[in-house]
């Protein structure tokens, strides 16, 4: 078997010719990851990349993303597999007519032509080298947590009519979480760990240039410093990088050259969600003196 | 086909072959694991061992890949990534080759940061790390390399000025905030900061509020970066002098969730704050979860068996009561003074983001004098605005401004008592140092008596209370629970108990 990426800075670099913008501790992880063959746990504040990353890193390895939205009440048959029930039933009755033991029966119906591959069988199986997304895994039950484990760290999985089925390849494998609630210390160990913060200034002028059509450099930069900026205000929610993005898509259109006081607050809705951010935040950037706690 | 039993042979390049680590480097990370567990990071033996592979993976000498490589493997909760990143710091200060010590221990200069070298063209080279210049030359290269933000100018300064005014003495125990602070008081970063303002205004004219703010951020992110070189070179100076397990001891501290609310410090506080939104958020997410997947009550075999008469006697459908039909009303009774405001202030923010729990909450604040805060918190939508309104606005004093639980006690019975029902549970949070007043603890009694619950929050350790002027003991006899609450960690699980 041999590895998917040469060295963390080449995946770096790749990443950029998709347009993802990432950074050493990044990209560093996501190799490790494949040398190590390990899932990447990715946690961090809403909008800041996490679930593009893995469509990034499938997009530079040209293969398929499978991927699985967590949402509560996913279970068994909706992430791993299910027996095709009605086929089966049909197949039973066709065998009526005929002399045909149950034994022979039930071997019959428990076979792969009955079986519903999910997502996560989906990718154990897959003959290919994919990438394995499994999005937002903070929304399961903590309980539902359990059917991932045994995938993650033996790349296998368990049927009770067919036995074990084993990966063909090594998927690499993406966690996303929101942190809405801890994951379990099980979970935990099996992954590595990668937070995913707000970029720098200077990684967040760079996805600006890179996602904005006609953008200049210079008003990009003025974008990454002023919300660089209303990231220090304590709020309840910071402006997310999509946001970002969306805001400056805006000052394009609007025609914005330099970003002046009026023009800042008359847009503060499109960075921020909360009445009272605004608010505050309308109030602070034209506080010279910088945060006010 | 395992996880661990694939990597064996093919398709592997001789650079991808993964790197045997030597002993000494196996007995640092080894310390420097004990170390991280010492610090309160839960680390698995799984996790141990997987950082070990994982370091064979870098490129030796490469400090940053080094680091990501063993955060990402130690490291699985990101509020432990500042402890990490201290322990890593003084393990790994005196790896790479520009930070290595000579023969006789002295520590040899960095070539790339010298200042000579940062200033070439401008100055002849003499005396290696800028010994020569003038102290106002150093002011000169300290503004310079702040206005053009050159990191490698800065850290030329910073060694130097480490070296100048720091005072460093080998074999003298005190800590590095003692060396930080003398050679910080010697830099004058505040006055730094007007200046650099100052010269940016005269330079680019005309300014708006906004863009002077704009660039008050900027150069406070440099001075910010100037004052970590600053600590740097100190840590590294001291690890030099002290060792690595001596070092890392004095600096250890409690990880957020374990701060103490009643002597955090004044960072402390603001990581506190930082951390109440997310934590609230997903305590609240939490709740949510719970309260959908419990709707169902128990079963109720009497309606079970009705309704089964219709199906011959068959129990086809099973009836179940109602879930906790009622929510519980929460009154929060708090003691705001000195000590234990911050306390207080957790607290209330912590039961108000959860509101949606319960039926009703109507919060109290007191010192000597006591004053109905609940319609403060009355469709505001930042929390925190509210918390601080009741901090500066409500009316607390009545004599003096120290705690009175007694008087305190007595007005909010006299005022409110008739509100508490069977459906009321009460909090009253306070450390009970109560000046030597009356306790007046029959208030409590009865309050227990008619509310269905009456519970003690006491932000002091266990081991303080009853000494001193400290009546809990006899206020808790008519309490439900008695319970320490000494941070965050504890705030939570309290409250999620509470639901
Ligand atoms: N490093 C980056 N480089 C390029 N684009 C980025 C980067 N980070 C974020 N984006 C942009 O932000 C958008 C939102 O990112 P994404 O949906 O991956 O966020 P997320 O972290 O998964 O958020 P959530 O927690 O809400 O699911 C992406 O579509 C992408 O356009
Ligand atoms: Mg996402």
């Amino acid at each position: 078997m041999s590895f998917r990426f040469e060295d963390a800075a080449s995946l770096r670099d790749d990443l950029r010719r998709v347009d993802y913008l990432s950074d050493e501790g990044i990209a560093g992880v996501v190799y490790l990851a494949d040398r190590l063959q390990k899932p990447v746990l990715v946690e961090g504040p809403a909008g800041t990349g996490k679930t593009q990353l893995a469509k990034s890193v499938s997009e530079v390895l040209g293969t398929r993303l499978i991927r699985l939205q967590c949402y509560e009440g996913l279970d068994e048959a909706k992430a791993l597999y299910e027996w095709n029930y009605k086929k089966q039933l049909l197949r039973i009755q066709s065998d009526r007519s005929d002399e045909h033991d149950w034994a022979g029966v039930s071997e019959d119906i428990f076979s792969d032509e009955f079986l519903l591959t999910r997502p996560l069988l989906e990718a154990i199986s897959a003959p290919d080298p994919v990438v394995l997304l499994i999005d937002e895994v903070d929304r399961v039950e903590v309980e539902t947590e359990a059917l991932l484990l045994e995938i993650l760290s033996d790349y296998q999985v368990s049927i009770p009519e067919l036995g074990t089925i084993e990966a063909k390849q090594i998927p690499l494998v993406f966690l996303t979480s929101n942190n809405t609630r801890e994951l379990s210390e099980a979970l935990k160990r099996r992954c590595l760990y990668l937070h995913v913060d707000y970029p720098d200034l200077e990684r967040e002028k760079e996805i600006v240039l890179t996602k904005v059509p006609d953008i200049t450099e210079n008003l990009a930069d003025q974008v990454a410093r002023v919300v660089r900026s209303i990231r220090q205000i304590e709020l309840k929610k910071a402006p997310s990088v999509s946001e970002t993005i969306d805001w400056a898509k805006t000052l394009v259109l609007l025609g914005v050259e330099k970003i002046e006081e009026q023009t800042a607050s008359d847009t503060l809705n499109i960075l921020l969600k909360y009445q009272s951010d605004i608010r505050k935040a309308a109030k602070e950037l034209v506080t010279a003196d910088g945060v006010s706690v | 086909m395992t996880a661990t039993g694939t990597t064996e042979g093919n398709g592997r390049s001789a650079k991808t072959v993964p790197l045997e680590l030597g002993d000494a480097v196996l007995e640092l990370l080894n310390g420097f694991i004990i170390e991280l567990r010492a610090a309160g990071l839960p680390v698995s033996l799984t996790e141990n061992l997987d950082a070990l592979e994982a370091v064979k993976h870098v490129p030796i000498g490469d400090r940053e890949s080094f680091k990501y490589a063993l955060g990402a493997t130690l490291v699985k909760h990101y509020n432990h990534w500042k402890a990490f990143e201290t322990v890593f710091e003084v393990y790994f200060s005196l790896r790479g080759k520009e930070y290595a010590i000579g023969e006789d221990g002295e520590l040899l200069d960095l070539e790339d940061g010298d200042l000579d070298d940062a200033q070439a063209g401008d100055q002849q080279g003499a005396g290696g790390g800028g010994e020569n210049l003038s102290p106002e030359e150093l002011a000169e290269m300290l503004f310079q390399s702040l206005m053009r933000g050159d990191s490698q100018m800065m850290k030329g300064v910073a060694r130097q000025a480490v070296r100048r005014f720091a005072g460093m003495e080998p074999g003298r125990p005190v800590g590095g905030t003692y060396y930080l602070y003398r050679t910080l008081r010697n830099l004058d970063l505040d006055g730094v900061l007007e200046r650099l303002l100052q010269q940016a205004q005269d330079t680019q004219g005309e300014a708006s509020e906004m863009d002077q703010r704009l660039w008050r951020d900027e150069y406070q992110h440099r001075i910010d970066q100037l004052q970590k070189e600053i600590e740097a070179e100190i840590r590294r100076r001291l690890v030099a002098d002290r060792g690595v397990e001596a070092m890392a001891k004095t600096l250890r501290k409690p990880l957020p969730e374990d701060v103490d609310f009643m002597h955090a410090s004044r960072e402390e506080m603001t990581n506190l704050r930082k951390a109440i939104y997310p934590l609230t958020r997903k305590l609240a997410a939490r709740l949510q979860r719970k309260r959908r997947h419990g709707r169902r009550g128990p079963l109720d075999f009497r309606r079970t068996v009705r309704a089964s008469l219709s199906c011959g006697g068959v129990p086809v459908e099973p009836k179940f009561r109602n879930p906790n039909p009622h929510k519980p009303e929460i009154f929060v009774i708090a003691d705001i003074s000195g000590s234990v405001a911050a306390f207080a202030r957790f607290t209330l923010h912590l039961v108000y983001a959860i509101s949606g729990q319960f039926s009703k909450v109507r919060s109290f604040v007191f010192i000597d004098g006591l004053d109905e805060v609940t319609s403060y918190f009355e469709g505001v939508e930042d929390i925190n605005e509210a918390v601080h309104r009741v901090n500066t606005e409500a009316d607390v004093v009545w004599v003096d401004g120290h705690s009175d639980y007694g008087h305190a006690l007595g007005v909010f019975w006299q005022k409110y008592g008739k509100d508490i029902g069977p459906r009321t549970s009460v909090m009253i949070l306070g450390d009970a140092r109560n000046n030597y007043h009356a306790a007046e603890s029959w208030i409590v009694k009865e309050m227990q008596d008619k509310a269905r619950h009456v519970y003690w929050l006491n932000p002091e350790p266990r081991s303080y209370w009853d000494t001193g002027d400290s009546i809990v003991g006899e206020y808790a006899q008519h309490c439900d629970g008695s319970f320490e609450v000494r941070n965050l960690r504890q705030l939570e699980a309290f409250v999620e108990n509470l639901v």
